[in-house]
């Protein structure tokens, strides 16, 4: 029988109807109380249950009490097994950590959860990416990949993958903004991480282009495609990401998915550099950047990679940067430019424009960038 | 159906039909030959000893094996089970250009003035389809405005590809090639745009749409450079939209020298009315089984009429079919030819039936094509727009050329219901709609084109079904989800072609996958 985990965070959504940017801390969550916000969490998880109750017999499902699972899951018809503890309407991230934590001991085959980016760095803090997952978009911030595009969507996509009929998973970006900085008006996010999600092909096969989704199969095009025309005597920044991991897979060289990477004559030279490092090796030297744009948001700069900052794009050059992304992923923000935000408001302007995107083996497109 | 109900109460046989090789029976034929007599061998031996050591096979070939009526009962069969042009409002598979091909066209292929014919005959014995191929080349060269058309490719993406092949021959002659390695087109061209290129070794540069849907002039000066070696690009593009700036693409592109093709395999709405010389274009293709009538490659052998400026006349592949006024030639004679790209002169019934249709229609007729697939189309699109949960993202408000890019995406939004869904369910009323259009930039996409050969009634029949359908999607997704309900294999399993091991394009393939 396979097993589906739920964690509802309940009070996830309830700053954003306010207008208060998010609801992360406790002090914030009275507020948002005080100021009439109502648990709109646990509805919305309601309405991706409901997609996949005809599965009811063929299917566990394994939640926290109350608040966090528990109600949804029986609203919607389940017959949840209950597992830990909470106080009612005092949880807080711990619980969803501890919750996440204790669903994965059962072997779960699905863990949804309902929340925002803040519910999804707490999964992600608790078990990494040990469990497929799958984001019920309740929260007020949503910059992460993780979320359906709404509750039913969610739905829909987790019954396909319990069926078999969806059977890929994909890594998405965990990211969050610092929600006090946000709320004064500057915006810093970070990328926290990588979760597994189920991956649909959002668009359907067309027999006359044949098949070029898959995800893992384009990034190794792209890679193929850079380390060929991979120069001698120049240093290689490798930037964070699963598509610019897959070059240093290709290499067969350690390497860090969140951090930033220096490759010479494709030998690793250092991982997880800082600023300040970066600039120490490039000074005066050769050198060539290699960045990916954060999927469903499209920054190049300024979000999950600060260490390339300024400073360090002006060493290399406006024309030293290569940028490459599937065309999936491009094609994932639905028309929108690239963006980017280094800080630096002269350096931004002579970066947006357009830019020569690597999207394969010998292919590129030429997208907009603004800042 | 009636006039009120226009939905169809459809039923497709279904024949759970093998393989023709599954039905094969050892000895089995169909026909038996009578037995060598005894005075013709003397005079002509067996008919096998006397061939080359090197032709005579060693094993039989593995042929199925079976009677006459037992094939025509497979073939009738499986055309049972298909909704092909002829059968069905076929304006679903959109970019296409899906229209009537006349059968009358079709008896003066089938006629033995053509197929008695054969490729290595003597030139003075062949001057009656000389000429045809002559006088397409002229018509082609009218419609065009450029000057010397090729029948050789047996198809639009032959014929890109060999528009690669003179790209590269015009700069190796200039001494350029080495440098020049990039090939720049847009995500609304047609795919094969960028993917034949590729086969003849170019790097790729392709161009994003802008909001309005039309190909970022901006982002066509940042791709261009001294690397370029051209431009091959589709207008109207996929979206059915007319990018009014093509002469400024042209000569951004030469400018920065580069030559540019026109991917007009698809020039339906437009004959008559722009041309690729107006627009500067040094190459262009027409298929003559899209725009020309001749039918699809899967109705019958295709052609990629291939024409080029007087510029590129050299670089044509061989031969070509000239007129001394006296008689009709071949002329091998072209000093810098790219050779071949395939054999002989192209597809001579397809030739013939293109020419046949342009001879039956005249200027004015083929004008009035376009005109008449231009007004379907925008009768079409208002219709379509009306329908709940449907859009045609871009250049709103404003007609488009001869096809629409349509998108599902607030339907999915709204129910789940996808794209591959509604085409499952379309069937079930007896319409065939294609599934899927590259570059997938459209979410949930679907494309009509309904030509000049459909009828009012016939486009009301169609919008009728997609209106049932959508209403379904809202009231009862399931049934939808779950279609077809009516149709000869309930749901068709893709997952098997991304699987190497799985897949198989021939008989032989197959039986070795699973080691049979």
């Amino acid at each position: 029988m396979r097993r589906i985990g739920l964690i509802v965070n309940p009070i996830a959504g309830m700053g954003g109807k306010v207008g208060l940017k998010g609801t992360d801390g406790s002090a914030i969550l009275a507020k948002a109380k005080g100021m009439g916000a109502e648990q709109e969490s646990s509805k919305r998880a309601v309405r991706t249950l409901e997609r996949i109750v005809s599965l009811k017999d063929e299917i566990e499902l394994i939640t926290y009490p109350s608040e966090m699972g528990e109600n949804a899951a029986k609203q919607s018809g389940f017959v949840p097994k209950v597992i830990g503890t909470i106080i009612e309407g005092k949880t807080t991230g711990g619980d969803t950590q501890q919750a996440s934590r204790d669903l994965c001991k059962h072997k779960i085959d699905l863990l949804f959860f309902a929340g925002g980016d803040g519910t999804a760095r707490d999964i992600y803090t608790a078990i990494g990416d040990e469990l497929v997952v799958l984001g019920i978009p309740t929260g007020v911030k949503m910059h992460s990949a993780v979320f359906a595009s709404n509750p039913m969507r969610a739905g829909d996509l987790a019954l396909l993958y319990l069926q078999g009929k969806v059977k890929d998973v994909k890594e998405v970006e965990v990211m969050d903004i610092d929600e006090e900085a946000y709320r004064t008006g500057a915006v810093s996010a970070k990328l926290y991480g990588y979760l597994k999600i189920p991956f649909e092909r959002r668009f359907v096969r067309g027999m006359k282009a044949g098949s070029s989704t898959n995800e893992k199969f384009a990034q190794e095009a792209i890679a193929q495609e850079i380390i060929d025309n991979m120069k001698k005597d120049c240093f290689y920044i490798i930037g964070s990401g699963t598509t610019t991991r897959s070059i240093m897979e290709k290499l067969e060289l350690d390497y860090t998915l969140l951090g930033v990477d220096l490759i010479y004559n494709k030998k690793l030279i250092a991982k997880d550099l800082n600023e300040k490092k970066l600039i120490k090796h490039i000074m005066e030297n050769k050198a060539k950047l290699i960045i990916t744009p954060i999927g469903g948001q499209g920054f190049l700069f300024g979000r999950g990679n600060q260490q390339l900052s300024p400073n360090v794009i002006k060493e290399v050059g406006i024309d030293n940067i290569i940028v490459i992304a599937t065309s999936q992923k491009i094609n994932s923000l639905n028309g929108q430019p690239f963006l980017v935000d280094s800080g630096d408001r002269e350096l931004d302007n002579s970066l947006s424009g357009h830019v020569i995107v690597t999207t394969g083996y010998r292919e590129n497109v030429v997208y907009k960038v603004d800042s | 159906m009636n006039k009120k109900n226009k939905v169809r109460n459809f039923h497709q046989a279904k024949w759970d039909e093998p393989v023709i090789f599954e039905l094969s029976n050892k000895g089995e034929r169909g026909i038996l030959f009578p037995e060598i007599e005894r005075e013709i061998e003397e005079i002509v031996g067996d008919g096998i000893s006397k061939l080359p050591e090197n032709m005579i096979r060693k094993q039989q070939p593995n042929l199925p094996e079976l009677s006459q009526m037992q094939v025509l009962k497979h073939y009738l069969r499986l055309s049972q089970q298909t909704l092909g042009a002829d059968l069905n409002v076929d304006i679903g598979q959109g970019t296409c250009t899906m229209k009537y091909s006349p059968k009358i066209n079709e008896q003066f292929a089938n006629s033995p003035k053509i197929t008695e014919l054969h490729p290595s005959q003597d030139e003075r014995t062949v001057q009656g389809i000389l000429e045809i191929i002559y006088n397409l080349d002229l018509f082609l060269r009218e419609i065009s405005g450029l000057d010397k058309f090729t029948f050789q490719p047996g198809g639009g993406s032959q014929a890109i590809f060999a528009m690669a092949s003179i790209i590269h021959a015009f700069h190796e002659s200039n001494g350029d090639s080495e440098k020049r390695d990039e090939i720049i087109s847009t995500m609304f061209s047609h795919p094969s745009d960028a993917a034949a290129p590729t086969v003849k070794g170019y790097k790729i540069i392709n161009i994003y749409p802008n909001e309005d849907g039309l190909p970022d002039i901006e982002a066509l000066k940042k791709a261009v450079s001294n690397r370029t070696a051209g431009l091959l690009i589709t207008n109207p593009e996929d979206t059915g939209i007319f990018n009014p700036k093509i002469r400024e693409f042209t000569q951004i592109v030469h400018d920065a020298g580069g030559i540019c093709g026109y991917d007009q395999a698809n020039a339906n709405g437009i004959l008559g009315i722009t041309r690729a010389k107006e627009a500067d274009f040094d190459l262009c293709f027409f298929n003559l089984h899209k725009t020309f009538s001749s039918p699809h490659g899967c109705g019958g052998p295709a052609t990629g009429a291939l024409g080029v400026t007087k510029e590129l006349i050299k670089f044509l592949p061989v031969p070509l079919v000239e007129y001394d006024n006296e008689k009709f030639y071949f002329n091998y004679d072209v000093p810098k030819s790219i050779g071949k790209v395939r054999a002989f002169y192209g597809v001579v019934p397809a030739i013939l039936k293109a020419y046949s249709w342009i001879m039956s229609l005249g200027s004015e007729g083929l004008k009035e094509v376009s005109q008449i697939a231009v007004l379907n189309n925008n009768y079409l699109l208002k219709k379509v727009l009306e329908i709940r949960g449907a859009s045609a993202p871009y250049a709103r408000g404003r007609h488009r050329i001869e096809q629409v890019r349509y998108s599902w995406d607030k339907l999915y939004q709204d129910t789940g219901v996808t794209t591959e869904d509604i085409t499952c369910r379309m069937v079930d009323f007896g319409f065939h709609m294609w599934s899927s259009h590259h570059p997938f930039i459209v979410p949930q996409p679907f494309t009509l084109e309904p030509t000049e050969s459909y009828s009012k009634a016939e486009l009301d029949e169609y919008i009728a079904g997609l209106k049932k359908v959508v209403e379904e999607a809202y009231d009862n997704p399931e049934i939808v989800k779950n279609a077809p309900h009516r149709s000869v294999i309930h749901k068709l399993k893709t997952d098997t072609l991304d699987d190497p091991e799985r897949w198989a394009i021939t008989w032989r393939a197959y039986l070795k996958k699973n080691k049979k």
